[in-house]
């Protein structure tokens, strides 16, 4: 595709920070700044910053937990990411949902949620609303390769299809469903293949090349938003990292993951195709690397000068305070 | 006042709200076409039409979640699950989402929807004859309500409809059909309110749901023996409306708790442990529960009478509580 300077610098800027705040993030674990379970998107970065791209405003999103790159891709203050991993009253949620549970609603950003496939049937609510309120904005509905064996998969995708609601069902297929590969947990090893039991159309893309996922998710978006119903898109990815922190990754091979990281890493082959096709110049690659390690570095500062949330807001919130009424 | 039945009230105050708020429309399994399973929404597609009633596939955990979805987009979903035994295979949707997202997100996303659901029994067997409102109370975030008369239903789903938070709806199959008086006017109940259906002295029975008829027939037949029972019903499960029970215990010293579901774990076991703790210089007898008999229904009429109490064990319930023969 024909890739303008502009948009090449803010997609490999964009790529490049969700890189450096996830090995940030690593850090911050290791030093038992961040706690639970954190899931890094390292290796998949180009799925993010590609689909992203494709979406306007008016669109929705819902996602799964291993989400961080997602909230940076739809333009999540890093600083209120970071603050949240920490667990600290200025993140994203006060602390409350922690690194699987990022939201913004004024970015239509409605969520990652960590019950693998439980946003699914959200999806398609959101997708309701959208209809009957008669705009034409569509709903980006990301999970993983695990969560299309799960039941909620199935039922959403059938009731988007009979009710033709504007979903987009982006699978990033990472190979491996926690430490189960595809094969050993699906029957239908393309995931993609899975959209002809619900009468939708079902397409792959290349999840390591930020052009080829804008490209397919272009023409998702266009099916969607034209009222022709839900797609579903396989991103074939890979993650470089474990499943979450301290995974002991014995169900891949060293040089399973080397080979990736050699010949398929997102960011290092998008910023070689930049040089060749001579989009974008090395002072300027080294101009944006440097601000984005300042950026991390001020969310990571941000992050720790901010305060833990009070105990006296643990209780807000159970019900919409208006409501009255105890727990 | 009219008298209507249950079905009558709940349809009533269904499409009160229907035709006050264009955000409020009904899914569900055959709530459609079919009129509803146990036909409370019969006429609603010829009024509301196809956008606002809307049959969808078997399907619960899409069903749930479909309602949170559009509740997050602002609409006012209710959701119909045909009973409370199909409800939990969408427990993740209503457990793990509806009840947490408001807290979680702190404040960002409200989850306005009603999960209409009944329980019942009636020669139908394990699988389709459980009261699992407790499955649902345990969990902060929720509202459960579970009306037993046609005024409170009347009254009580028009508030959850109104409610800015997940309310799960429990109505009975065995009440469909009870009639009773309802107010002519608009009718309006508050969610978390209980409400003493009869006044005694002598020993508090407190209960919610169809069994609220069991004890207010045990009630009637203590006065022939002298005792005055002051009968509770709860209505809400969560929010708790604990005080008037407290307060009734205080004046009565005795208190029976009578419950459809089963004993262990069950609501009653909560408000037993909630009076003795807040009553306990009050009580001049351990608490009492009358509940079902620990073993899935089985379909059999009289083996599966033998598991629902009804008066008569709640009578014997408070003769004990009360130390007479």
């Amino acid at each position: 595709m024909l890739l303008d300077s502009h948009t090449a610098r803010a997609w490999y800027r964009q790529m490049r920070l969700i890189r450096v705040f996830e090995e940030r993030a690593a850090q911050e674990y290791a030093k038992g700044h961040i706690g639970g379970f954190c899931h890094l998107y390292i290796g998949q970065e180009a799925v993010a910053v590609g689909a992203f791209a494709a979406l306007q405003p008016q669109d929705h999103i819902i996602t799964h937990y291993r989400e961080h790159g997602h909230a940076i891709a739809r333009g999540m203050d890093i600083n209120g990411v970071m603050a949240e991993l920490f667990g600290k009253a200025t993140g994203v949620t006060g602390g409350r949902g922690g690194s699987m549970h990022l939201v913004d609603k004024d970015l239509h950003f409605w969520g990652g949620h960590a019950i693998v496939g439980g946003h699914l049937p959200i999806a398609t609510g959101i997708a309701f609303g959208l209809k009957q309120q008669g705009g034409d904005g569509v709903v980006l509905c990301i999970f993983g390769d695990g969560a299309s064996n799960i039941g909620m998969f199935h039922e959403s995708l059938n009731l988007a299809a009979v009710w033709k609601l504007p979903v987009i069902f982006l699978c990033e297929n990472n190979r491996y469903g926690m430490g189960t590969a595809v094969a050993r947990a699906s029957a239908v090893t393309n995931i993609r293949d899975k959209a002809q039991a619900y009468n939708i159309p079902g397409t792959d893309v290349d999840g390591q090349d930020p052009e080829a996922v804008y490209e397919t998710m272009q023409n998702a978006v266009s099916h969607a938003r034209a009222g022709k119903g839900p797609v579903l898109v396989e991103a074939e990815t890979y993650r470089f990292v474990g499943h979450s922190m301290g995974d002991p990754e014995r169900y891949r091979t060293k040089e399973e993951r080397k080979e990736w990281q050699d010949h398929g890493d997102p960011i290092n082959r998008f910023r070689r195709s930049l040089e060749e096709r001579a989009i974008v110049t090395a002072e300027e690659f080294a101009g944006m690397d440097a601000e984005v390690d300042q950026q991390v570095e001020a969310a990571a500062r941000f992050a720790h000068e901010s305060p833990f949330p009070a105990g006296e807001t643990l209780h807000r919130h159970i019900y919409v305070e208006s409501a009255g009424g105890q727990p | 006042m009219s008298v209507m039945t249950y079905r009558e009230a709940v349809a009533r105050g269904l499409r009160e709200e229907m035709r006050r708020d264009k955000n409020v429309y009904i899914l569900g399994e055959e709530v459609g076409v079919w009129g509803g399973a146990y036909a409370v929404t019969r006429g609603f597609l010829d009024e509301f039409g196809p956008e606002r009633v809307r049959d969808t596939p078997i399907a619960e955990m899409a069903i749930a979640g479909c309602a949170i979805g559009s509740a997050m987009m602002g609409m006012k979903p209710v959701a119909e699950l045909m009973t409370i035994n199909f409800a939990i295979l969408a427990l993740d949707q209503i457990g793990n989402h509806a009840a947490k997202l408001h807290h979680m997100f702190n404040g960002q996303i409200t989850c306005p929807i009603v999960v209409r659901t009944a329980a019942g029994w009636g020669q139908l067997a394990a699988t389709h004859s459980q009261s699992l409102e407790v499955w649902f109370a345990h969990l902060p975030g929720l509202k459960v309500v579970m009306p037993g008369t046609p005024a409170d239903a009347c009254g009580l789903i028009k508030a959850a409809i109104r409610d800015p938070d997940p309310v799960v709806f429990i109505e009975n199959s065995k009440l469909y059909n009870r009639k009773d008086e309802v107010p002519d006017a608009e009718y309006l109940l508050p969610i978390g309110k209980s409400d003493i259906k009869r006044r005694g002295r002598h020993i508090t029975l407190v209960s919610w749901g169809r069994m609220i008829h069991e004890t207010l027939d045990a009630a009637e037949q203590l006065k022939a023996e002298g005792v005055e029972a002051e009968v509770i019903d709860l209505r809400t499960l969560r929010p708790l409306d604990f005080e008037p029970v407290a307060a009734s215990v205080r004046k009565t010293n005795r208190a029976v708790i009578v419950e459809e579901g089963w004993l262990s774990f069950g609501v009653g076991a909560e408000l037993a442990a909630r009076i003795q703790e807040e009553c306990f210089d009050h009580l001049d007898a351990p608490v009492g529960r009358v509940a079902a008999l620990e073993v899935p229904l089985p379909y059999s009429k009289p083996l599966e009478a033998m598991c629902i109490p009804g008066a008569p064990q709640i009578i014997a319930a408070a003769k004990k509580t009360l130390y007479r023969g």
